[in-house]
């Protein structure tokens, strides 16, 4: 049996992040990169590159294999890998390897996570004139590998990289949800599954007659087991963030303005309660993994990215639980359900890379050569096959390899597992249907608020408290301060107490109104004198 | 006067200067030390949130007759602690007593709390029980108190013979040990080379990481692991494993965790031939 190992909450370390950052406005504190004429080729460089896979021994075998295959091209640069298997781990990592001013110079990240990292001084080197430089830019006359041009970066994603009229980062790989569907269930309770979307009416009509089935003896009829979650939700705080953007409701504004407290979360959450109550959902910090519990036929609709279906579905070529615990059953794969299903909108989310800056700008410039690498067609391609991604080029996407690959779906349970390529077919298949949230300093924790509502109006319904206005009120009020969402400002700073006035400024102020005071008397005297001096004339 | 102006001006001026210069700092730090994520607050609001637990004591016996997702609240005595989570205010703790073993997952304390907490040591923990991929536990708990008096440190109990069968989830939780177990190979998809141990379950982490390990009893094979927030790499256990070899008799104790099945979280092994 594998097993994948139970993560830490991806809680962000705020106060840490933010009293860290602080110690980046000292003797650390480094020049802005500029980039360098040429690349000396003369000199060695050692740049560290710090990676996230998915628990995935496949994904760090690519990385292996790009570190090799570049530095066949630069045998000047050596590339030290550092591998993760959480983002938050490297989230902290980096905080506090900033503070020490030993970042990382290559990093797979967030944008949430960059936005953070920037309130230090020029840490994160900006790739804006990177990208557009003639020798060493994407496409560049001088590189030593066939990179993709600016043009051949898919535009959304790559917008996705920007922060402060900036880019800083690369995408690296491209994923969304995907809703992973029994058929078998669905149809067996009366229901026919429509063609394209799901709406979050029929996941949850679906959902509520299969826990109608409970017998009196404990037992789902539907399934024939005494455990079913008709509806399980890995990543509640995109489900929240998703369901508000396809009401068109309100989540954050673009400057940081947090809009999440509001009156359609609330009926949201309400709704959610409702469902919670008559045994229909579930989510994965509750009950556990979505794919343990769809692929025992204990669930119907199980949503998880697509980055995880070689998870998902009974021929899945990664499981965790027993084998004899696998039911048989046709697996469909839909985008997340949809309120507006002529306009569905999904979440756009997977790796990006950025660069910290160094003193040496030779070794930035040694640090961006590898992150262009990485979206070569030869690490897109061969990535993208190990889970439901898509590479990020247009490039790597139009290569007869890559086309071969999509072709082939299902005939095998492993490279050619038909989920894996289903779910990256969706996100292909919606190229102008996703989007991502703003991202300020504070959009992280905004995130992690959005899921904290579902979970804690879920766990409330479960445990046996009132779910109502007065407990959403209340929750509203304890996961703001919690998050510390009533402190952030509307451009995405602190609301500082600045405390009181130091004594030296209180001095300063003191001395400057005592100048004036006798600055505006001595021109009063002098005027007097000047009076007197007129009439005695 | 006006030299006494002058010399005013230029001190407001210098001191100005200064002001400045401390403000700027002020300033950047202020906009840098801005509470970006979360947690600082998160071990009161994990306290408030499990406050709502708090009652009456539980027996063990009462404990694990109720129903996932009720109120809890136990007394029992700490065995070993995960790494403190800074961020959230949170520590993972295993317990045990004479009547049987908890999992506290997650349990809000304070950093003065957690290293009060040493090996024996009783305290009283109130929580929601839940099951968590099979494993049964105190969810969103916190630590109400540290109690004075007795303490407890458990012996492991043999559960050798049980592996295999179902006898052996209820003694989930629990200190136990294992003995007599053969080293059997793990192996990386893709890769025939047969490995003592993996960091991850399949290969795809590095030092540091979970580090997982075969053993073979009975014709049967079993996945064990050192996991990394209860013993990191500088320990004892995970130096161990690192040096095992396929083939070495060795017994183990570690605590009785559920994930899908038995997943005892090793803390000890001893190579016996």
């Amino acid at each position: 049996m594998k097993h994948r190992t139970r993560p830490a909450a991806l809680l962000l370390a705020a106060c840490m992040a933010g009293a860290l950052l602080t110690g980046c406005h000292g003797s650390r504190e480094q020049a802005a990169f500029t980039v360098p004429d040429s690349f000396d080729t003369s000199r060695d460089y050692e740049i560290t590159f710090w990676a996230k896979n998915d628990t995935n021994k496949t994904q760090t075998d690519i990385y292996r294999q790009a570190i090799e295959d570049f530095q066949a091209l630069y045998p000047n640069i050596t590339v030290t890998l550092r591998l993760y298997t959480d983002y938050g781990d490297i989230y902290n990592d980096v905080i506090t390897n900033i503070s020490t001013g030993t970042t990382p110079n290559v990093c797979i990240t967030y944008p949430d996570h960059i936005a953070t990292y920037l309130t230090g001084d020029n840490v994160v080197v900006p790739l804006d004139g990177l990208f557009t430089d003639e020798k060493y830019g994407l496409g560049g006359s001088e590189l030593a590998f066939d990179g993709p041009a600016q043009n051949e970066v898919m535009p959304r994603f790559l917008e996705e990289c920007r922060l402060n009229g900036h880019y800083y980062a690369l995408p690296y790989m491209r994923s969304t949800e995907a809703c992973y569907v029994n058929k078998d269930m669905v149809e067996s309770l009366g229901f026919t599954l429509p063609e394209d979307t799901l709406t979050w009416d029929f996941i949850w009509e679906v959902s509520e007659a299969a826990a109608a089935t409970k017998g009196a003896d404990g037992v789902y009829a539907v399934n024939g087991q005494e455990v079913l979650i008709p509806f399980l939700y890995k990543s509640t705080d995109n489900m929240m963030i998703q369901m508000l953007r396809q009401l068109n409701a309100g989540y954050s504004t673009a400057s940081g303005d947090v809009q999440l407290f509001n009156d359609t979360t609330k009926d949201l959450l309400l709704d959610i309660a409702g469902h919670t109550a008559s045994g229909a959902f579930s989510t994965f910090k509750i009950s556990g993994y979505p794919a343990n519990f769809l692929n025992a036929g204990q669930c119907i609709f199980a949503v998880d990215s697509t980055a995880g279906a070689t998870w998902m579905g009974c021929g899945a070529p990664l499981v965790d639980i027993d084998p004899s615990e696998i039911v048989e059953f046709e697996t469909a794969v839909y985008p997340v359900p949809q309120f507006d299903p002529a306009h569905p909108q999904m979440i756009s989310q997977g790796p990006s890379v950025c660069i910290f800056n160094k003193e040496d700008p030779q070794e930035v410039l040694a640090s961006w050569l590898f992150a262009q690498y990485l979206l070569t067609d030869e690490v897109q391609i061969a990535y993208s096959q190990t889970e439901g991604y898509v590479p990020v080029t247009e490039k790597a996407r139009s290569t007869p390899e890559y086309q071969d690959y999509l072709s082939r779906a299902g005939e095998d349970d492993d490279d050619h597992y038909d989920i894996k390529i289903q779910a990256a077919q969706l996100l292909l298949d919606h190229p102008d249907d996703t989007f991502t949230t703003a991202v300020f300093n504070g959009s992280a924790s905004l995130r992690n608020a959005a899921g904290q509502l579902i979970e804690d109006v879920t766990k409330g319904v479960r445990r046996g408290q009132t779910v109502d206005d007065a407990f959403i009120d209340q929750l509203y009020t304890d996961t703001a301060a919690l998050y510390h969402l009533d402190s952030v400002a509307a451009n995405g700073a602190a609301k500082a107490d600045l405390g009181p006035l130091p004594g030296t400024a209180a001095a300063l102020l003191a001395a400057l109104a005592a100048a004036w005071a006798c600055i505006l008397a001595y021109v009063a005297r002098q005027a007097v004198r000047a009076r007197k001096k007129v009439k005695k004339e | 006067m006006k030299k006494f102006l002058s010399v005013l001006l230029a001190l407001g001026l210098a001191v100005s200067a200064t002001a400045c210069a401390g403000g700027a700092s002020s300033s950047s730090e202020a906009a840098s030390s801005e509470p970006e994520a979360t947690p600082a607050a998160e071990s009161e609001a994990a306290t408030s949130e499990a406050a709502a637990a708090t009652g009456e004591v539980m027996t063990y016996d009462e404990y694990m007759a109720a129903a996932v997702d009720e109120a809890v609240t136990i007394e029992s005595c700490v065995q070993a602690k995960q790494s403190y989570y800074a961020e959230q205010g949170t520590a993972t703790v295993y317990l045990q007593d004479e009547d049987g073993a908890y999992f506290a997952y997650d349990m809000a304390c304070t950093q003065e709390e957690y290293d009060a907490m040493t090996e024996g040591t009783r305290i009283r923990v109130s929580g929601y029980k839940a099951e968590w991929s099979g494993e049964i536990e105190i969810m969103d708990g916190q630590l109400d108190e540290i109690l004075e008096g007795d303490t407890y440190v458990a012996e492991p109990l043999d559960v050798t013979e049980l592996l295999g069968t179902d006898e052996l989830e209820s003694h989930q939780n629990e200190k136990v040990k294992f003995t007599g177990l053969t080293v059997a190979p793990s192996t990386i998809e893709g890769d025939t080379t047969e490995y003592a141990f993996l960091y991850n379950y399949d290969g795809s982490g590095t030092q540091g990481d979970d580090v997982y390990f075969n053993v073979e009893y009975n014709g049967e094979t079993y996945q064990f692991l050192v996991e990394s927030y209860l013993c990191d790499s500088s320990t004892d256990v995970y130096k161990a494993v690192e040096a095992l070899e396929i083939g070495q008799t060795i017994d183990c104790e570690g605590f009785l965790y559920w994930y899908e099945g038995v997943n005892p979280h090793i803390t000890s092994v001893t190579v016996a031939g």
